[in-house]
């Protein structure tokens, strides 16, 4: 019963994420009954101002909550706040039917840097599960420290890599002062925390896609009124454009070993997808369809390409081995079956499936070809994995504006990342990286 | 059927000739906005739904003095009145469709004949979408919108080399709203006189 109350109770706040910079806020539209009981107590400071400079268990606790899988005892209702493993008495936690605690400390070291340390227990059989303690450099770090604490938690108990530490890419448009739409291409946290404007332009800008190294953006500009496409290294800003045909320089996708490029160009016709050799630039054509072949999507294996194409007259998505150029059909049910993104395990296949006027997420199961509509709005889009496969960021329309929100890969837990000003799009979550 | 009827559309004798000759289906998608047309051996015009049957479907809204005021003037763009046809610069489309409508078939032999008129002028037709379903086929329903304007305009006598096609799909909505009243509005290619003369 307790539980209960505390449940609905959560479902109710709206977590800010970090403090004033941050852009985006995240609320749970549903959550999940079943979530695991945790408490993450308060990290205890150890230095000489009179506060750490970041509240990393505030973080922790705000990650598990929003992965839906997580549900975390509020501060107030703590009968304890112990910081020490030893100073632990776990009926204080068992009373509350808490089943896993977090304690931990931050505390100043020399030269500016940081010390965090975590431990991670089992309530029942009062015993630690983990723990680790991190040397942190400066206090910008601080955020990524807690993102990895919450990721090491995360796969502890539910036996999952976690996906806390990992970033995101978005396009926004807002107007500038004079009234213009202003486009930019943002890298944020995947909490949306820390926004940083990789590149901004008066022109659209669309269809961004990170290198498998997760170090690079490909994407399509409209820079000097027509579409080119751009890749460009986000840490160093250096960009190169590899694109430029006459017509439809469209939905470039990193091949997975990082050396090719899918792409769609209507310089012969219609819209087809073309293979890039990213050394050599050598363009190899692999749709010739008389419709739109567009959106192309890698197998994890790197030997076919899934994508969307109208010949059959309407969008449905299709896949193409690169030996032999054969081409299936994958999608069936409904009329509109577009912008497909397959998983990191390779199994599913999300997409957006549209009857005309609703445009939701859905999810087929590739080996048996089962569909299910993950999503209730009617204006969604640009579905994306996390790299643990465990949520897909989409973006979709809410009071007027674009936003972007997550939706677990069963359904069952959603969550709306509301950007403060403008309109958010096109949300690529970024791979692990090397 | 559809020819007779499309000759009471195209009022001007020569162009109706000379868009027979060019009829065949595969001049029909790699012709305008595009360089190559290597490629679009397999049957490319006939599929995009546009072309001849759409004037054809849609004669029966059309009257024959329609076609007679367009020949009888020389047109300009600088004659703002509103009975200028080259003043309407926005064509619009059904949903999910890249059929010039009827109505608009008076408006884009105007504008074809401006540009027959004057080889100097070009223009470039962006295409657009609404925003629903994705982005990057609506890209891709963007440019199928503005290549069937400009195959209008092509078998109307304006030459290949005045016509550019781009397309913004969702990307530049004229209004942005999210219901039927603005996606109507959306739905469309603009013309855009680059060159006048």
């Amino acid at each position: 019963m307790l539980k209960v109350i505390l449940r609905s109770f959560l479902l109710l706040m709206t977590f800010w994420v970090g403090n004033a910079q941050a852009a985006l806020t995240i609320e749970i539209t549903q959550g999940v009954k079943g979530a695991m009981p945790i408490a993450i107590v308060p990290f205890t400071w150890e230095g000489p101002a009179p506060q750490a400079p970041l509240d990393v268990g505030a973080i922790v606790t705000t990650d598990l909550y929003r992965s839906g899988r997580f549900s975390p005892l509020p501060e107030r209702d703590m009968l304890a706040r112990p910081s020490d493993p030893s100073k632990v008495n776990f009926q204080n936690w068992r009373v509350l039917g808490v089943e896993n605690l977090v304690v931990g400390k931050i505390r100043a070291a020399a030269n500016g840097q940081f010390v965090v340390q975590f431990v991670l227990f089992d309530v029942f059989r009062s015993s630690q599960i983990t723990g680790q303690t991190f040397k942190v450099g400066k206090v910008s770090d601080l955020r990524k420290t807690a993102h990895q604490v919450s990721d090491i938690i995360y796969e502890a108990l539910l036996d999952e890599r976690g996906a806390f530490d990992t970033k995101v890419a978005y396009v926004t448009q807002s107007p500038d002062a004079a009234g213009k739409p202003r486009y930019s291409l943002q890298v944020a946290d995947a909490d949306g925390y820390g926004p940083q404007a990789v590149l901004n332009s008066n022109e659209p800008l669309m269809s961004p896609s990170w290198s498998p190294d997760g170090r690079k953006l490909a994407y399509v500009t409209f820079e000097g009124g027509r579409s080119s496409i751009y890749t460009q290294d986000i840490y160093l800003g250096k960009r190169e454009k590899i694109s430029g045909f006459r017509g439809i320089n469209g939905a470039p996708a990193w091949s997975p070993d990082g050396t090719r490029m899918a792409l769609v160009l209507s310089k012969d016709g219609s819209p087809d997808i073309y293979i890039m050799n990213l050394l050599t630039k050598k363009l190899t054509r692999l749709t010739k369809s008389y419709g739109i072949d567009t959106e192309p999507v890698w197998t994890r294996a790197g030997d076919a390409i899934v994508f969307t194409s109208d010949r059959g007259g309407k969008p449905q998505l299709y896949q193409i081995t690169l030996s032999n150029r054969q081409v299936k059909r994958l999608t069936f049910e409904g009329d509109y079956n577009a912008r497909a993104t397959l998983s990191p395990d390779g199994r599913m296949v999300a997409m957006v499936h549209g009857n005309g006027n609703r445009y939701r997420i859905a999810v087929m199961d590739l080996e048996n070809g089962a569909m299910q509509v993950l999503t209730d709005t009617r204006l969604d889009e640009s579905p994306s994995f996390a790299p643990n496969g465990s949520m897909i960021i989409y973006a979709t329309e809410s009071q007027n504006k674009g936003v972007l929100s997550a939706v677990s890969v069963d359904g069952r837990v959603r969550q709306r990342l509301v950007l403060q000003e403008g309109d958010a799009r096109e949300p690529v979550w970024a791979p692990y990286g090397k | 059927m559809n020819i007779l009827k499309k000759a009471l559309v195209l009022v001007v004798p020569v162009m109706f000739l000379a868009g027979c000759a060019t009829a065949p289906t595969d001049t029909m998608d790699d012709g305008l906005g595009t360089d190559g047309g290597v490629e679009s051996s397999a049957g490319a015009g006939s599929s995009t739904g546009t072309g001849f049957g759409s004037g054809g479907s849609s004669a029966q809204t059309m009257g024959l003095s329609d076609g007679s005021d367009i020949s009888s003037s020389a047109l300009s763009l600088n004659d703002s009145s509103p009975a200028n046809l080259l003043n309407t610069r926005v064509i619009y489309f059904d949903f999910d469709r890249s059929k010039v409508r009827a109505e608009f078939n008076d408006v884009i032999a105007a504008h074809a004949e401006y540009l027959a008129n004057n080889p100097g002028a070009e223009m470039k037709l962006e295409g657009h979408a609404d925003e629903r379903g994705s982005r990057e086929y609506n890209i891709g329903l963007g440019e199928r919108r503005g290549n069937s304007v400009a195959r209008h305009l092509g078998l109307q006598g304006a030459a290949r080399g005045q016509l550019d096609v781009v397309s913004y799909g969702e990307e530049r909505p004229a209004s942005m709203g999210h219901d039927e009243t603005s996606w109507e509005l959306n739905r469309r290619v603009e013309i855009i006189y680059t060159k006048e003369q």
